[in-house]
């Protein structure tokens, strides 16, 4: 079955892993931009990673068969830093027309500071100021809840905000409700360890029901799976979810998101990555 | 919105059956690793904030309830509501300690 990765942080993994979720279906991924592990030294280095997302990043993953799309900004964990975070606001709006671009992400809060909140208004009203669809990192463990409230307190100030165009990711068990019920899309990312396991996806699944919901492995330089996916549609059959669900869970969700950019197409219909890969 | 209790196919003795070992597993590994704590030399008279929100938790595990993962996930996180002025550390630790206002 074909599935759509809408997170992986394809630069921090090796060709092997795109050839491991070749294997396992994946024909569509979208690499939210990053924090890499340490801070960057200047707006300048942004201009490098960009590149790197729009251009290197979809020449490989074609290689596999794999569409490779990207969101664009500066990344919560080096939100705290105004000044930076200017700079690369203001660089941003000249990759937004490339062919593999869908939108401004992943944008949000990591440890809930004033400057992060302020940062990250600064990237959602350069989305809408731009129509660009948005992709929301919230914060980890402990600062969860409140990153979370947060964010959707501060979206929904704004009332050019469509919900229906905004992803708010990393969802849990206490945080799933708020994000739904406000309207928006969201994710929830498969991690061994800090994140939600593939049992506890589906019993979110089966809870709250699979409408606007989707999954991702996030995989990153840290402890991650690049299949996680094919292990959350594998937990999907050892509990008898019908194939129908599968689908529409890892492939036709996903798919409805994206598709709200123009730059997003089906995978067998897509011109832009042969373009990309061409040039 | 209403939310249907579970969809799952599998009845409660195909849960039981499928998943048991697993969590079995899962639940030694707890007991092992606040073994391995009991065993290990004091270094603090004071209990990690971290290990008390952990214990916090494990009374969750014996209530009668469908919430407690949910209920868990609270004992953890950070109960303010404010931002945080400034920033104090990169990155989070798994449970709320409250501020200090040092930055580190």
């Amino acid at each position: 079955m074909q599935y759509i990765d809408i997170h992986a942080h394809m630069v921090s993994r090796t060709t092997d892993d795109y050839y491991q979720m070749a294997m396992t279906g994946c024909v569509a991924l979208t690499e939210p931009a990053f924090w890499a592990g340490w801070d960057r030294t200047g707006a300048d280095t942004f201009e490098d990673y960009f590149r790197h997302l729009t251009e290197f990043e979809p020449k490989r993953a074609v290689q596999y068969g794999i569409q490779h799309y990207c969101w664009l900004c500066l990344n919560p964990k080096e939100g705290e830093n105004r000044k930076l975070a200017r700079e690369v606001v203001a660089r941003i709006p000249k990759y937004l027309d490339r062919p593999t671009v869908l939108g401004i992400g992943e944008i949000g809060l990591n440890r809930n500071t004033r400057n992060e909140l302020e940062t990250f208004k600064d990237h959602v009203e350069l989305a809408i100021e731009h129509n660009q669809l948005i992709h929301i990192h919230t914060p980890h463990l402990e600062d969860k809840y409140k990153g979370t409230r947060l964010i959707i307190d501060a979206l929904e100030k704004y009332a050019k905000i469509d919900p229906r165009r905004v992803m708010i990711d990393h969802a849990e068990e206490h945080t799933i409700g708020m994000i739904l019920e406000s309207g928006f899309w969201t994710g929830i990312t498969l991690y061994p360890q800090t994140k939600v396991s593939p049992q506890r996806a589906l019993d979110l699944i089966e809870v709250y029901g699979p409408e606007r919901i989707c999954v991702a492995s996030a995989c990153d330089w840290g402890p991650s799976v690049p299949v996680a996916v094919p292990q959350f549609m594998m937990e999907m059959r050892r509990r008898r979810h019908s194939d129908e669900l599968i689908q529409q869970v890892v492939y036709e969700n996903p798919f409805a998101f994206l598709s709200q950019s123009a730059h997003f197409q089906l995978p067998h219909q897509s011109k832009n990555i042969a373009a990309a890969s061409r040039s | 919105m209403d939310y249907p209790s579970s969809t799952c196919p599998l009845n409660r003795r195909q849960l039981v059956d499928e998943y048991f070992i697993e969590n079995r597993t899962k639940l030694l590994d707890i007991a092992a690793f606040l073994d391995r704590l009991a065993r290990a030399k004091e270094d603090s008279p004071e209990q990690d904030f971290r290990m008390a929100a952990f214990q916090r938790g494990l009374g969750v595990l014996s209530e009668s309830s469908s919430s407690r993962v949910s209920q868990i996930e609270m004992i953890f996180s950070d109960p303010t509501t404010e931002p945080l002025e400034k920033l104090d550390v990169k990155s989070a630790r798994g449970a709320y300690e409250e501020r200090k206002q040092e930055v580190r």
